[in-house]
């Protein structure tokens, strides 16, 4: 088991320029089943992609491969014709809010945004949109979501990663890699990594995925990785508190970061006294949450919380 | 982006969101022509100078070269003196404030240069209130905060007493509706006119934070004259830089004068660069990993000089640049390269490395740590290019040994 994505998810991806193009292709190299693409001025014609297979990814292929994807001009015909019950995002910032809202319309069970600075507003409006739909959010501006050895959608380096029952969770993309890179080199491997992504409003928290991983038998314990601002992690560690039996270590990066100071992510950012790494970590601390020092204390933290 | 009062102020007068009159100035004499007409205007002899800087707390900061002036400084001398008195004292006044420095509790103690003066009409007040739009993350939405405690710090109220800040959540798909604005009024005590007036104001101008795409409109003090009426005699505005490209009207109004200026290199360069207090650079990819290299640099005992994240595919260009901008802070002792490659090769960094070092000449040690994606080669290129380069297996390891090296 896993979550959000496994061996059966079929992908389409949204947003065919250079980025698109390229992380498609790495996708398809490590077992990901891409099976359309949506590119309103490209519609009828497909694209081709081949290479040396990446053999850190789904086991059990040939070392080349040769995949032809077609090209849709809406999402709703490329579900139509495919099938596909996740998309990826990959379209431009000042249209991407607009592609999210077509893939939930078309009745895409998982979207991924990857598209880093979309407008807060549109984001605003996108969450609205999704109320009442089935569709699940994550991003933007996150690395995508990765279940070793079944499906990698986003740009992540699949070769880190190795499967096992680690969970992760993370606000920050180079942040997980650290956290898995750390689990790998253990021993312990990841059931699924998931990039919630560092922007102020996204489509899924820390609560919904931790959520998941306690539903999910195969995962054993969870690294959830959080940075300044906003007070996600405050809510997370209440749910941690409540409602989760599986060990749960953290990283909250930050600590030195100026108020007032935008860290990068739209979403870091400490103001008016709210979104500090302190009542971060004691609130996560108080909820039981193993908290790494450094973050590359991360694994160490996992292995001392799994006891 | 933020903006200075006096350009929020135009942006609300022009939705029509009543403002005081006023007129922005550069220099003593735009300042002292600005004095009659304004008098004349309002039809009131006081004037108020205010100074224009990107921060707040200017009624009460004071500058370095003229201790006993405010940033805020009310011109009272017309009231028996005329015009020619005002004029007399605004300039004066101008004079000292143009071109200084005044701290405030948000400037830090270096303070900021005064380069722009506004001039306001004065104003009657009765009642001073606080008004804001600002998104709610939690709920993902804009929210309107208003409270009784006006011209006091709102961080302030709502550690002492939250109860006095009231909240309505602003449907992205509706705006803020008629009952949500006449529950504030009548939370705030607000009646007669002025109830109908305030109404009309903050429906407005959460219109505009919407319309605008602000990260934050605050209006401190949202003032009720004698008279009654509900009037902005403060104006604070900021954007989301996402949604600039939308808004060319108000990127303009931008003031690099307010900027630092190696975060504005940093910026026409692509990347992301604040400066901070400490001796150790860093140049990290990803914005989690950049805060997080700091922190552990802090956490073995140094301080971190800035926070820098090249982004997630980096030029060889990029990376000398960056290289630039942190050797010209004069505190860099030592540079921490931290580099978890995922789509970026750790060769390509490790290339751009090489380059930028010969580029810039560096003269302070370099401590890199390279992971992910081509890492041996990445280490390859760099021991073979002959540098003085230390190189780290961790993210801690390499915080420490850039420590040891700009200690000895």
């Amino acid at each position: 088991m896993s979550i959000l994505v496994n061996k059966d998810t079929t992908v389409l991806v949204q947003g065919l320029g250079k980025t698109g193009q390229f992380h498609t292709d790495t996708a398809i190299a490590y077992g990901t089943r891409m099976v359309g693409a949506v590119h309103p001025t490209r519609a009828g014609t497909e694209f081709h992609f081949e290479g040396e297979t990446d053999h850190s990814g789904v086991p059990g292929r040939d070392d080349t491969y040769s995949v032809t994807i077609p090209i849709f001009a809406g999402v709703a015909e490329a579900v139509e014709a495919t099938g596909a019950n996740a998309s990826v995002v990959y379209v431009p910032p000042q249209f991407a809010a607009d592609a999210i809202m077509e893939a939930a319309a078309a009745g895409v069970e998982l979207v991924v945004a990857i598209t880093e600075g979309i407008p807060v507003a549109d984001m605003v409006r996108v969450k609205r949109y999704l109320e009442g739909k089935t569709t699940r959010l994550i991003g933007p501006n996150c690395p995508g979501v990765i279940t070793p050895g079944e499906c990698k959608i986003g740009i992540m380096p699949g070769y880190i990663h190795q499967r096992g029952k680690i969970g992760v969770v993370s606000r920050s993309g180079t942040l997980t890699y650290e956290a898995v890179h750390q689990v790998t080199q253990l021993g312990l491997g990841q059931t699924t990594a998931v990039g919630i992504g560092g922007d102020p409003v996204n489509g899924t928290n820390f609560v919904d995925v931790l959520r998941l991983f306690e539903a999910d038998p195969e995962t054993e314990g969870v690294i959830m990785i959080g940075e300044i601002g906003g007070t996600a992690e405050e809510e997370a560690a209440e749910i941690v508190a409540a409602e989760m039996s599986k060990p749960v270590a953290g990283f909250i990066a930050g600590t030195t970061a100026p108020p007032g100071k935008r860290m990068g992510h739209a979403g870091a950012i400490v103001s008016g006294g709210r979104g500090t790494a302190v009542a971060k970590i004691e609130a996560m601390q108080s909820a039981g949450i193993v908290i790494a020092e450094t973050p590359s204390d991360m694994g160490d933290a996992m292995a001392r919380a799994l006891g | 982006m933020k903006i200075h009062e006096y350009q929020a102020k135009e942006i609300m007068a022009s939705r029509g969101i009543p403002v005081p009159a006023g007129t922005m100035a550069t220099t003593v004499d735009e300042a002292v022509a600005a004095v009659a007409a304004l008098i004349e205007r309002s039809r009131d002899p006081v004037v108020v100078v205010k100074s224009q800087i990107h921060a707040g707390g200017r009624g009460k900061g004071t500058f370095k070269e003229h201790p006993e002036v405010r940033g805020v400084n009310v011109v009272t001398a017309g009231i028996e003196g005329g015009v020619s008195a005002a004029e007399a004292r605004v300039k004066e006044l101008a004079g000292q404030m143009l071109g200084s420095t005044l701290v405030t509790v948000q400037t830090g103690p270096e303070g900021k240069t005064v380069n722009r003066l506004y001039l306001e009409q004065g104003i009657d007040i009765d009642r001073e209130l606080y008004l804001a739009v600002l998104l709610d993350r939690s709920t993902s939405r804009n929210i309107v905060m208003a409270s009784t405690e006006g011209g006091v710090e709102i961080e302030r109220v709502a550690e002492e007493t939250p109860e006095k800040i009231l909240r309505a959540e602003v449907d992205p798909a509706i705006g803020l509706a008629d009952f949500q604005a006449n529950a504030l009024a009548r939370g705030l005590d607000i009646t007669g006119d002025s109830a109908a007036q305030f109404v009309e104001f903050v429906k407005t101008l959460s219109r505009t934070a919407a319309d605008l795409d602000t990260d934050l409109v605050e209006i401190n003090p949202l003032v009720i004259t004698t008279a009654g009426e509900v009037i902005a005699l403060d104006g604070k505005m900021a954007f989301d830089d996402n949604a600039l490209f939308r808004h060319p009207e108000i990127a303009a109004m931008r003031d690099d004068t307010e900027e630092d200026p190696a975060e504005l290199a940093a910026k026409d360069a692509g990347l992301n660069y604040i400066k901070l207090d400490g001796t150790i650079g860093c140049l990290v990819n990803g914005a989690g990993l950049a805060m997080a290299t700091m922190d552990t640099i802090k956490h073995v005992g140094g301080e971190p000089a800035n926070f820098l994240d090249v982004g997630g595919g980096a030029t060889e260009e990029q990376v000398t640049q960056a290289f630039q901008i942190i050797t010209s802070d004069p505190n860099v002792e030592g540079i921490f390269v931290n580099i978890f490659g995922g789509i970026m090769r750790c060769d390509v960094i490790a290339a751009g490395i090489v380059q930028a070092v010969k580029n810039v000449a560096l003269q302070v040690p370099l401590v890199v740590r390279l992971e992910g994606t081509n890492v041996e080669e990445g280490k390859r290129i760099i021991d073979e290019a002959d540098l003085d380069v230390v190189s780290a297996a961790s993210l801690r390891e390499g915080a420490e040994k850039i420590l040891e090296l700009t200690r000895s």
